[in-house]
């Protein structure tokens, strides 16, 4: 029914609709792009060559490789832990499971810094485990780059799942179910059935929890404390340097910061626009 | 299909044959991940006693960043929930150049860094800021300030309304609105009385995630408002502030009533939006 509904639509033109449209434009105009155009300016305004300068100092440059692999770390395991847990979610029962549901969703409603509290009451010194792993293992989890993974881990854990339970949820079974009746293997079935109707949200998904991994402070401020060239991330960078008046840092670490959560946002966004068309 | 055909598949689809070790992966990777932090705070709070947790709870500093932290969320939602939904409305129902773009920078905020948020104000509105002349000349205190952290809070939430709001609005019922029109009411009337009930139950769970999200800010009202004792500091900044003093009681008590609060207002929301489903 589009054509109908193309009738149907109002013409946009009239003087409220103008008002509107105006009223909503001008807030993300004042809200987003005016805010984002003045700090790019900021970062380049002793030139390229200063801002290039900046971002290889080694604390900025040891904070931006630590956020990028930290990050990348988290969201390979996270695609992998929110696929099998989607999959559980819509195939099975089993006990627990609406407990489990609910879970997932705790993280979307938890302050960050909240989490970060419970990961260093969990794993800091003076938690049992926390000394137990430190001491008897030597894997320091507390101001230390795996503690920054499992703060990611905990933050963008609902991004995956929520993203492929309804595709799962809508995806007809009749293919499935061909497929087994020809004799093909649950593992069959999925790699070669389910899992591609799944593949483009499942990227998007991933890909929306990297985005939203680069930018965490909260969590990770808490968790990974504030050491150059350990534990200190981008964006923990970036509070340093305003704290301590270093404006060029600032700027240049957050125009790097800004350029890629711009660039992870498209590419989403494409994505989810091709797994709706798709769909 | 044949009868036995289908059959056959009903068979398959009943057979109990779960993959328990999957199931069971699932389940301890989310024990681990997300359960055990949260029972960690829980009980560790609790630890030293329902006496002390109650004293840490009074406070005063922390009943005063409670109420700062509440105050803006308040107004947080009440600007979102206007200007989220006309936006939202704008983009589902006005067909403009650049719209494509303008609903790529709309979650632009999801993944910017908060604490860029907050330097990027300062940026405009601080001391040596693009608009320190302008602010000065009107005497307008924003950066380090509450009207900064409104303006950082802002940012942050977004996308929430307008993303809540998006897809209700595009399936409203066109129909119903021309119906009320033929029938002579006015604008006003068929969007109080047709759009507005329909789209009263996303305007509840935008307004929750929304709330969340403003309860939760720490990074961006950390750098925009300085985190001034009994003048700008938010529960989160309290939180951060009692774990640099070492205040650890005081910290988690505060953390968990945050935590708690949030879960608890996104859970009634949901609950109420499973339930008009």
């Amino acid at each position: 029914m589009l054509t109908q509904e193309a009738v149907a639509r109002p013409k946009a033109g009239r003087s409220q609709d103008w008002g509107l449209r105006g009223a909503s434009l001008l807030y993300l105009l004042l809200m987003i792009v005016i805010p984002i155009l003045v700090i790019v300016q900021d970062g380049f305004r002793e030139g390229l060559g200063e801002f290039q300068r900046q971002i290889a100092l080694p604390a900025a440059r040891h904070a931006i490789l630590l956020t990028l692999w930290t990050s990348a770390l988290m969201t390979v395991i996270n695609a992998l832990a929110g696929l099998a847990t989607a999959y559980v979610l819509v195939r099975y029962r089993f006990p627990g499971k609406s407990l489990l549901n609910a879970l997932v969703d705790l993280p979307l409603s938890i302050p960050t810094l909240v989490t970060g509290v419970m990961l260093v009451i969990l794993f800091g010194p003076q938690a049992s485990l926390g000394a137990f792993l430190d001491q008897r293992l030597g894997f320091q989890v507390i101001y230390a780059p795996p503690g920054i993974v499992l703060a990611l881990l905990f933050v963008t854990f609902p991004f995956v799942v929520r993203t492929l339970q309804p595709v799962l949820m809508d995806l007809d079974r009749e293919q499935e179910d061909a497929a087994a009746t020809l004799g093909a293997s649950p593992w069959t079935i999925f790699r070669r059935v389910t899992f591609p109707a799944l593949a483009l949200p499942w990227l998007g998904g991933s890909l929306l929890s990297f985005a939203r991994a680069v930018g965490e402070f909260g969590s990770v401020v808490i968790v990974a404390g504030n050491i150059p060239l350990r534990s200190q991330t981008a964006a923990v960078y970036v509070w340093g340097a305003v704290e301590s008046e270093n404006r060029l840092g600032a700027s240049a670490v957050s125009i790097a910061l800004l350029a890629l959560a711009f660039v992870m946002m498209l590419i989403t966004s494409r994505l989810q626009r091709r797994w709706q068309r798709a769909g | 299909m044949t009868d036995m055909g289908v059959r056959r598949t009903e068979r398959l689809r009943r057979r109990p044959r779960q993959p328990w070790i999957l199931i069971l992966g699932v389940v301890v990777y989310v024990s681990v991940v997300i359960f055990a932090p949260i029972a960690a705070l829980v009980g560790r709070t609790f630890q030293e006693g329902l006496g002390s947790v109650l004293r840490a709870a009074r406070e005063p500093e922390f009943l005063q960043s409670l109420q700062l932290t509440l105050v803006i969320s308040l107004i947080i939602v009440v600007i979102q929930s206007v200007l989220g939904t006309a936006t939202a409305w704008v983009l589902e129902r006005h067909e403009f150049r650049g719209k494509s773009l303008i609903n790529s920078i709309i979650d632009l905020p999801f993944a910017v860094s908060p604490v860029v948020v907050g330097y990027m104000l300062l940026l405009l509105v601080g001391r040596s800021g693009r608009l320190a002349p302008l602010l000065e000349v009107l005497n307008l205190r924003v950066a380090f300030a509450v009207p900064g952290m409104i303006l950082a809070t802002l940012f942050v939430t977004l996308p929430f309304m307008i993303r809540e709001m998006g897809p209700v609005i595009r399936n409203l019922d066109f129909e119903q609105e021309q119906a009320a029109a033929t029938l002579g009411a006015n604008r006003w009337v068929t969007f109080r009385r047709i759009v507005v009930p329909a789209l009263r139950v996303a305007l509840v769970y935008g307004m929750a995630l929304t709330l969340a999200r403003s309860l939760g800010e720490f990074g961006a009202v950390l750098v925009v408002g300085g985190g001034i004792i009994g003048r700008t500091e938010t529960t989160t900044l309290y939180v951060f502030r009692a774990l640099e003093e070492r205040n650890y009681l005081e910290a988690y008590t505060a953390a968990l009533t945050l935590g708690l609060f949030s879960v608890v207002i996104v859970s009634l929301a949901d609950r109420l939006r499973r339930r008009e489903e």
